[in-house]
């Protein structure tokens, strides 16, 4: 029999104000095995803890139950409480009376019954906990960081600058991402080729980082400290290492008429390309679903004008298989689209624009030489009115996003101000529901368009934009003023909610990690481990957690490095203890648990058995290899005959459990 | 068909390719076959039949067949290659101990049907066709084939064998099975009117376990209902637990895996229509995650053992079971 000693915490109102802890404690104290209890203002304070570690001494306790918050909030400080105190630490179960019960709880009397309830399963699982100890296993001390945009650029960096070596997996031909297609950036102006180009040679020179570019994450295996990566390197019909990047192919390419998506379609280039003149690594790409020679075999002037001899047309997909110890996501964002938005006439008239696009319109790499133009008619227009929370914070019931895009205000402040700068004589009206501009010199940034430059920011939103006779028609309301405006505008700038990259679902099914309901990967801590995601290994950088701008893009990447590289640093990890383990004498050999094992921790053998008519008979059974196994018991649900069973979860562990909550 | 059988039997013995014959022999009555063990071509002389009601799946027999030394030759319908190819993805079968001959099926029939028909006395039975000619001790009488098929086969879901060794007879094709009729009229009771009809069913149940020991899916070395350890052992029906538990636990245990042969409601002495609750969970594995069939294809991965990116939400599957 067990000798169970239970806690029961308060966290200070938290679970206090909503269950009667004295009555839990009075009550647990009465259950079978419980020679102790006690309740207590902060469990997980240094005085709670050593009220723990004395009851063990004291009363030599077997076991503990804490009736705390979350075993995810702290488990593990009740379990070093107790290895202090001397028992083993699987000997310690915790009852979640915050989480599942207090926080969603109101009234008293059923919350604290539920808490009871909860505390009684716990002990009842206690009863059959029995000492485990965790494995070692090593780690891999290489690190992958997916998505090469400014995050990933800059996590990749910090990484390789510990000494780690890297390796970036980019989808489209050049890293770079987002960032390489903006003009300015806030609140200083600088501009974005500037500070970006240079970290982008960084990458490329630095003999630790590795750039997959035009490659994509197909299959990941293993854990953390040992992820087995399957990389898909996409045909690019050119041989990256003849390749000089002297562009004579992509000046020469007689197919012209492809929509050039790093300007966002506002102008075509050939079916072989370099993204833009600073692309890293700067290789010259063909598209296969424009490229004559692909498409009919007629062609091959690309190959003619390769001094280097760098075309191949037969070019396939090929595999690279990596291990790596940790995998950063940095897959970032994209602006919505905005078909569904059909009141601001988006794609009826091509001088109604996202911010995205206006970036690249007054890029000096862009479509126009960085002159403001109309796409329409290349005039200049006198007339723009820029639409903010296009998408973003809409109700539920709404096509858009709930959230707040974050950026919006700042970037549209900037291009409302540049436009000013550069061309004093056009008049720039902003439709805003709020200003957001909470950051370090981000308000004084939006004062100065709003004081200095004369821009006309309007709060209300715009109802209708309509082509009339070469003008955008804008029909809107001035909340403040208590009246509609009617504006015949010549340029209508939408700024565009931003949403995860599309390759973000499928990659986090692939990682397992967790999502919200927006896609954006979900922290294991939203405010203690923003950058790290539940699923141990892997880490977050950038936008796909969340909208950021820049500045806090940088900062949450070289964060996410710093986490990465304390975990390289560490030459072998604890594994964990609560692993499955196979009943060989009931195991069948059908490789259902093989199957189902996200970890690939299970392997079957032929093994001789004597069977109990004394005869030997040779059986293929499964086996466990514990340093693999996480523990998630897919496999033993799916074993048919329950010969596989996890250590600290048994099946009778989980039976005793809801028989004590049904009791 | 018999004799062809018969006549392949005795080659295969006789030329020493095989030591043992799984095949069929009359038990107490000559509708009451069960599936037996032949040595020598003698024997199967003698005893060997095929005919309509030669019903059993001998699959299963090959898992301990596979154990001894020599080769077994095994007669298989078509729907018996679904269990025998299941049983060999999941590697309980030594393939190379198995001589397996395919051969053609032309529906089984059930004894039940024809005495809920009124016909007493049953002596004979001759197939004419689409007709039965039954002689009993009070005359003879005639009656439709269809009529008297076993449910199992009237909604029969291929005459095409998955795999075997060799063939007799023509090769069948899949058909298009109305097996699902009946789950959709389950599917459309009220939850209290189906409860009603399966307490009404499963109260029949005397725990004989024939169920499990006939079924193909049902090989485990030892089954959790044989086990101390496992908290659900228990032999006698000495509570409500079959009627409520038993018969759930085991669909869930070989869900994904049934060949959806329907052994299990033939051998029921109580006749529990005990087939239907398995059907029902290959319904909503087609509807939750693609067309299945366990059994069907040697190289196929299960879908409850798979995972795809098309595969439907947890949160869809239940609320579809709303």
């Amino acid at each position: 029999m067990q000798r169970i000693g239970v806690f029961v915490c308060w966290c200070g109102s938290n679970i206090a104000a909503t269950v009667d802890v004295k009555a839990v404690a009075e009550a647990l104290g009465k259950e079978p095995g419980v020679v102790y209890f006690e309740d207590y203002q902060y469990m997980c304070s240094e005085e709670g803890q050593n009220k723990i570690k004395n009851a063990i001494r004291d009363y030599k306790l077997t076991g503990a139950v804490i009736c705390s918050c979350s075993p995810r909030m702290h488990e593990n400080t009740f379990r070093k409480a107790a290895a202090a105190a001397g028992i083993n630490s699987f000997m310690v179960e915790i009852a979640n009376i915050r989480e599942q019960c207090s926080w969603i709880h109101k009234d008293k009397v059923s919350a604290t019954e539920k808490a009871i309830i909860l505390g009684r399963a716990a002990i009842a699982k206690v009863h059959l906990n029995a000492p485990l100890t965790a494995g070692e296993s090593p780690v891999v001390k290489r690190a992958l960081v997916i998505g090469g945009g400014i995050a990933g650029i800059q996590t990749a960096l910090d990484i390789a600058d510990a000494g780690f070596e890297v390796d970036i997996v980019e989808k489209k031909p050049t890293i770079g991402g987002k960032m390489s297609q903006i003009d300015k950036t806030f609140p200083t102006l600088d501009c974005a080729a500037c500070i970006l180009t240079p970290k982008m040679v960084d990458v490329a020179q630095n003999e630790k980082i590795r750039i997959f570019s035009y490659s994509e994450v197909d299959a990941v295996k293993g854990f953390v400290g040992n992820f087995k990566v399957s990389i898909r390197r996409k045909a690019r019909f050119v041989d990256e290492v003849k390749c000089t990047g002297c562009g004579l192919c992509t000046e020469k390419c007689p197919q012209k008429k492809v929509p050039n998506e790093f300007n966002l379609g506002l102008d075509q280039r050939r079916a072989i390309y370099i993204p833009f003149a600073q692309a890293v690594p700067k290789v010259a790409t063909i598209d296969a679903d424009y490229c004559t020679m692909l498409k009919t075999g007629k062609c091959g002037v690309c190959s003619k004008v390769c001094a280097a001899g760098a075309i191949d047309y037969k070019q396939k997909d090929t595999f690279v298989e990596e291990e790596y110890g940790a995998i950063v996501v940095a897959t970032g964002f994209n602006p919505i689209e905005l078909k569904k938005y059909d009141e601001f006439a988006y794609s009826q008239s091509p001088d109604v624009i996202t911010s995205l696009e206006f970036e690249r319109i007054t890029n000096a790499a862009g479509p126009t030489g960085g002159t403001l133009l109309r796409p329409s008619d290349g005039t200049h227009p006198k007339k723009i009115v820029f639409v903010q929370c296009v998408g973003s914070r809409e109700d539920g019931g709404g096509c858009g996003k709930t959230y707040c895009s974050k950026i919006c205000c700042m970037y549209t402040a900037k291009h409302a101000m540049l436009t000013r700068e550069k061309y004093p004589d056009t008049e720039v009206y902003v439709f805003y529901i709020d200003v957001r501009t909470p950051g370090k010199s981000f308000d004084e940034f939006y004062r100065r368009a709003v004081e200095e430059y004369g821009v006309h920011y309007v709060k209300g939103m715009v109802g209708k934009v309509s082509p009339e006779n070469g003008k955008l028609m804008v029909r809107a309301s001035d909340l403040i003023e208590g009246k509609q405006l009617n504006i015949d505008a010549d340029l209508v700038v939408l700024a565009a909610a931003i949403e995860p990259d599309q390759s973000a679902r499928p990659l986090a099914t692939m990682l397992t990690a967790s999502m919200d309901t927006n896609d954006f990967f979900t922290e294991a801590h939203p405010k203690l481990r923003p950058v790290e995601s539940p699923t141990a290994g892997i880490f977050l950088s950038g936008c796909c957690q969340g909208p950021k701008d820049i500045p806090e893009t940088v900062a949450q990447a070289s964060a996410c490095a710093a986490k990465v590289i304390g975990l390289l640093a560490k030459d072998k990890l604890t594994c964990n203890a609560c692993v499955a383990h196979s009943s060989e004498m009931l195991c069948n050999g059908c490789s259902t648990c093989e199957k189902v094992c996200p970890y690939g921790a299970i392997s079957y053998e032929e093994k001789e058995f004597r069977m109990p008519d004394r005869t030997t008979r040779v059986r293929r059974v499964a086996s466990v290899n514990p340093a693999v196994c996480q523990g998630c018991g897919a496999c033993t649900v799916a074993c048919p005959s329950g010969a596989m069973d996890l250590h600290g979860f048994s099946n009778r562990q989980i039976m005793a459990e809801v028989d004590a909550i049904c009791k | 068909m018999q004799k062809v059988i018969r006549e392949k039997a005795i080659e295969l013995l006789r030329s020493g390719k095989v030591d043992r014959v799984l095949g069929w022999k009359e038990g107490e009555f000559f509708y009451d076959q069960t599936p037996h063990l032949f040595l020598s071509p003698e024997e199967v002389e003698r005893t060997f039949v095929y005919n309509g009601f030669s019903g059993a799946n001998l699959s299963k027999y090959l898992v301990k067949e596979g154990l001894k030394e020599g080769v077994v030759a095994v007669f298989l319908k078509p729907c018996d290659t679904y269990s025998f190819s299941q049983l060999l993805k999941e590697h309980r079968i030594a393939r190379d101990k198995i001589w397996a001959v395919g051969i053609p099926c032309e529906g089984k029939l059930d004894i039940e049907l024809l005495r809920k028909m009124g016909i007493r006395g049953i002596k004979t039975i001759e197939e004419k066709g689409d007709e039965l000619l039954v002689s009993t001790i009070y005359g003879e009488k005639t009656v439709a084939k269809k009529d008297v098929l076993a449910e199992r086969c009237a909604n029969c879901k291929s005459r095409k064998h998955v795999l075997y060794d060799e063939l007799l007879g023509e090769e069948g094709e899949v058909l298009d099975s109305a097996r699902f009729d009946q789950i959709e009229k389950l599917e459309q009771m009220t939850s209290e009117e189906r409860f009603a009809f399966w307490q009404n069913e499963l109260s029949r149940c005397i725990r004989c376990n024939a169920c499990r020991n006939v079924c193909p899916a049902c090989t485990c070395e030892k089954c959790v209902f044989d086990n101390a350890d496992s908290g659900i052992a228990s032999k006698a029906p000495a509570s409500s637990f079959e009627e409520q538990n038993f018969h759930i636990i085991r669909a869930f245990h070989v869900v994904g895996r049934c060949t959806d042969c329907g052994e299990c409601s033939r051998v029921c002495p109580q006749g529990i229509p005990l087939h239907l609750i398995n059907r029902k969970f290959i319904k909503d594995i087609n509807a939750f995650y693609g067309a299945y069939q366990a059994g069907e294809n040697p190289d196929e991965r299960a879908p409850l053992t798979n995972y795809s990116t098309e595969d439907m939400e947890p949160g869809d599957v239940f609320k579809k079971g709303e």
